[in-house]
């Protein structure tokens, strides 16, 4: 028991990170036999089956690896978890909290982060994490601007394509302006799922980036003083572009599966997905119809990273960190790749990899409808996380109460 | 009622109520004061009242009229054999299969389309979320006028509803007049707690609002549920505050609907001092009810095998009438979890139903053996469960639950929704337990029978008829419920009916439409059930299968 409380500690020190590598890999193995038997409560959103088949998939992979058994809570939204926890903290729970590991970023991971609401640093006692590609993909570090200091682990890329049906359209707006000229002479046939939603948020940044006389200050904390002036030209685009909307904007749809849903009805003819995989996935689950193509907007699009964390009272912490070790596993990272499974991007850096396991990312076929990493252009860093909170606020007052 | 299942429906309500009241009050009032702060509070208010008193007044009309056009003639039957199964299907399912039906994508647009439209996409109209609440009061009359059907029908034969009307009818009184002066004060007496029940319900229903309602702003009762899950715990005190407007909203509509009662009343007896005949009105009122009971039962029946087609369907694009090609897909790849929750829904509805069943059971005989009479007092706390928004009292519960460690587990929702199966299972029981023929037990006791014997060898085995209806009813209405166990489960306990409005948000017809297809399928499992397991239970005792 002493010994391992010092080896915890040891690993834990920043400064002793480096030369203990035997110290790791031994509280490692410390940390795989008292997950074994565990039941982690996974918090993640479960609006999406193909997303909650994987998780049905890394419970099968945790089982049979580590004897650890994944439970998926399938949450609404994930500000669901971090409500529970922060009332647990207010209701003096220190341990044997209802949540284990949270699929997380942002807002949720400031909010919790800053709260105190987190175990952590953990990252780098994950075995896994070397083979992150920290440097060639920042956002695995930086969740919208905040540096993450190992108290969440990534385990996939997203960025913003749009999705179109080229038996209906041939020449998609790559444009925020162009996108506004194309509704209007095109009424009805786009929209954006309803703020707070993460995505319709994330449109509204992506916005922002195409109307801003400087995008740059999105780096920052909103400062209320320039605030008004700086998102005048956001309010005045929706302004002219909600009347153009699908049912006039009087109606959104709520979340990114309901406005694909819209798509594959025909409903719309412009549609967009934080995940450029996406659209194939869909194609190959036969969903939407094979004509489905993708593409980026001039400029790049808004890209970012989700991960997991870890609540401070979770009740089986050593269960969770085997689950988000094993979410950076190859194999798992290639599966998620996979477009007929999920399409997601891969966090890793596959020069690390060894031969075996990038030729599992090689093989790979993306889909007809994804685009090439080099077509995907340039990735928008997120704003801070106040920007989101911000103008998803004033959204809900101007527009979201309308009539 | 004996003072332990009293408390077990009180207390959860009391305590619950008190859990609202402390945050909302709390702090300073800084939860009031941001209610009041919230832009959407006026629009989403009225939408509360206006969906909840639109609806319970149009249902209980069509009721009542479907009541006097039809009562104790042969297509009576016909209406009652179509509404009555209706009763089982869970809420969101049917809000599910309404939205599938009338949306400009669904199945109405896709089978007149293109040839009768002209479309080739779908028409960008408004019709659910409409702004108004209008496809939400549409599903909610659906929803609640089978309800009211089946609780007058129960009632009828208590007023001697036969007999009046062939007096009324003798004296030149058309069907309506007749029903209208002579059964119905008599009738609505008995009526009224279910309307009122109706009634809150419609004001403050969370997954129908959530897939019909109107979302700009939602109704008072989904805004709570939104707030309640949102990340900062300061929109709580909002939301506690929020249950509490809304408790006192559910106060106000039935002191309005009391004061509308009463006039109505007044005005009832003007006119039949006047005994107006109105014999001509009876055809177009046959012709507006039957067409109401035709267009709710063909708009549920339509709505639920589109969603039980979906759940096999492959592509099916805009405006193809059917799905390009039927598989099992869906099916199979959510077989696992669809096993699952199916599971937990049914341990639960399996344990909340046999103790309600057992508490019921033992007041009624408590009842019996004790020679009470059932007082209106009551009745009216058998109803508190019902008349008491749901979610003016889980989020208090939920609060208290938290730091007890007493939420997130199965036990804790089958607790909770004991407090809802109950009072269903308990009127559903009361009437055959209370009619049965008491010399039947005169003429054991004379014989030497105890009371626990002619309970167990006499009364029980000739109720096994209505004791299992009663059970089905209790499985359908724990099946259904959603908030408590979304709030009492903490997202950790899933059953058919929390997925089911989970995955409504996120359109993916094909899963919704398995998940919705359960939670018909359990229900009427157990209703088929409840009629064929006497009949191979007496299979050689014939005159048994008549009883109840």
């Amino acid at each position: 028991m002493h010994r391992r409380t010092a080896l915890t500690l040891l690993a834990s020190l920043p400064a002793f990170a480096g030369f203990s590598t035997k110290a790791l890999a031994a509280e490692w193995d410390s940390i795989l036999s008292e997950a074994k038997g565990q039941t982690v409560y996974w918090h993640a959103w479960g609006g999406d089956p193909k997303i909650n088949d994987f998780i049905t998939w890394i419970g099968d992979k945790a089982q049979e690896r580590y004897g650890v058994t994944l439970e998926h809570v399938k949450l609404a939204a994930t500000s669901d978890a971090v409500a529970r926890v922060l009332a647990e903290q207010q209701a003096g729970q220190t341990d044997g909290g209802a949540v284990d590991l949270i699929w997380i970023n942002g807002e949720n991971f400031a909010a919790m982060k800053s709260q105190g609401l987190l175990y952590g640093p953990f990252t780098e006692t994950l075995p896994n994490w070397p083979l992150v590609d920290v440097a060639g993909k920042p956002a695995t570090v930086t969740d919208f601007t905040l540096p993450t200091d190992g108290f969440e682990s990534p385990w996939a890329m997203a960025q913003l394509v749009f999705e179109y049906d080229t038996a209906w359209l041939q020449n998609p707006p790559q444009s925020i302006d162009l996108l506004l000229e194309w509704s209007i002479s095109n009424p009805g046939r786009f929209t954006y799922p309803q703020p707070p939603d993460y995505l319709g948020t994330t449109f509204l940044k992506q916005v922002l980036y195409g109307v801003m006389a400087d995008p740059s200050v999105l780096q920052s904390p909103v400062d209320d003083a320039s605030y008004a002036a700086q998102v005048a030209p956001l309010w005045a685009y929706l302004d002219r572009l909600h009347p153009t909307l699908w049912r006039e904007a009087k109606a959104f749809p709520q979340n990114e599966p309901a406005l694909g849903q819209l798509l594959a009805d025909g409903e719309i003819d412009i549609s967009f997905a934080f995940n450029p995989g996406r659209a194939s996935a869909e194609i190959a689950a036969g969903t939407l119809p094979d004509t489905v193509r993708t593409f980026v907007l001039q400029g790049g699009t808004i890209g970012n990273a989700s991960f997991v964390a870890i609540p401070f009272n979770a009740a089986h912490r050593a269960g969770a960190l085997v689950i988000a070790n094993l979410l950076l596993d190859p194999e798992v990272q290639a599966r998620a790749q996979d477009p007929a499974v999920l399409g997601f991007q891969t966090v890793l850096d596959l020069q690390s990899l060894s031969g075996e396991d990038r030729a599992r990312f090689e093989a790979l076929d993306l889909g007809v409808a994804t685009l090439s990493p080099a077509d995907l252009g340039p990735v928008l860093l997120e704003p801070h996380a106040s920007w989101m909170t911000r103008i998803a606020q004033d959204w809900t007052a101007r527009y979201g109460v309308a009539q | 009622m004996p003072p332990l299942t009293l408390g077990l429906m009180t207390l959860p309500i009391a305590a619950g109520l008190a859990g609202t009241a402390l945050p909302a009050f709390g702090n300073g009032g800084a939860g009031i004061e941001k209610l009041l702060a919230w832009p959407g509070l006026p629009k989403s208010v009225a939408l509360s009242i206006g969906t909840g008193l639109v609806s319970t007044l149009l249902a209980l009309a069509l009721t009542l009229l479907i009541l006097a056009a039809f009562a104790g003639t042969p297509a009576f039957a016909r209406i009652r054999r179509g509404l009555a199964p209706l009763l089982s299907v869970p809420h969101a399912a049917a809000a599910l299969g309404l939205a599938f039906l009338i949306a400009p994508s669904g199945w109405i647009a896709r089978l007149l389309s293109p040839e009768l439209t002209g479309w080739q996409v779908p028409p960008d109209l408004l019709i659910l979320n409409d702004p108004l609440g209008l496809s939400l009061t549409l599903g909610l009359v659906a929803k609640e006028l089978p309800f009211l059907l089946l609780m007058a029908l129960a009632a009828l034969p208590q007023i001697d509803a036969d007999r009046r009307l062939t007096t009324a009818a003798t004296l030149g009184y058309g069907r309506i007049a007749a029903f209208t002066f002579t059964l119905l004060p008599d009738l609505y007496r008995q009526l009224r707690l279910p309307t009122y029940a109706v009634l809150a319900y419609g004001m403050t229903t969370v997954d129908m609002a959530l897939i019909l309602g109107p979302t700009l702003p939602p109704t008072l009762s989904a805004q709570i549920t939104l707030w309640m899950g949102e990340a900062n715990l300061t929109m709580r005190d909002t939301a506690a505050a929020g249950a509490v407007l809304q408790l006192v909203l559910a106060v106000l509509a039935i002191s309005l609907w009391r004061v509308m009662e009463i006039f109505t009343k007044r005005a009832l007896i003007a006119i039949a001092f006047t005994a107006p005949r109105l014999a001509l009105i009876d055809r177009p009122a046959a012709f507006i009810a039957r067409l109401a009971a035709l267009l709710i039962t063909g708009t549920l029946a339509f709505g639920l095998a589109g969603l039980s087609l979906w759940s096999v369907a492959g592509l099916w694009q805009f405006p193809d009438a059917w799905p390009e090609e039927i598989t099992l897909r869906t099916w199979a790849t959510a077989g696992p979890s669809l096993r699952e929750t199916s599971a937990t829904t049914l341990i639960i509805a399996t344990g909340a139903t046999l103790a309600a069943l057992a508490l019921a059971l033992a007041c009624l005989q408590a009842e019996a053996s004790l020679h009470l009479t059932p007082t209106k007092r009551a009745l009216v706390l058998l109803y508190l469960p019902l008349l008491v928004p749901q979610i003016a009292f889980l989020p208090g519960l939920q609060m208290l639950a938290l730091p007890l460690g007493l939420d997130g587990t199965v036990a804790a929702v089958m607790a909770i929704h004991l407090v809802f199966v109950l009072p269903y299972v308990f009127l559903s029981l009361s009437g055959p337990f209370r009619a049965w023929d008491g010399r039947i037990a005169t003429a054991a006791a004379t014989l030497g029978a105890s009371e626990a014997r002619i309970f167990w060898r006499l009364r029980l085995p000739m109720l096994t008829g209505p004791v299992l209806t009663a059970a089905a009813v209790g499985m359908a209405v724990s099946i259904g419920q959603y908030l408590p166990t979304l709030m009492i489960g903490g997202g950790r306990v899933e059953t058919l009916t929390t997925e089911a409005v989970a995955l409504s948000s996120g359109g993916n017809r094909r899963l919704i439409g398995a998940y919705a297809v359960l939670q018909l399928l359990l229900p009427a499992l157990a209703f088929s059930a409840a009629l064929a397991l006497p009949l191979w239970l007496w299979r050689d005792r014939r005159l048994m299968r008549g009883l109840g």
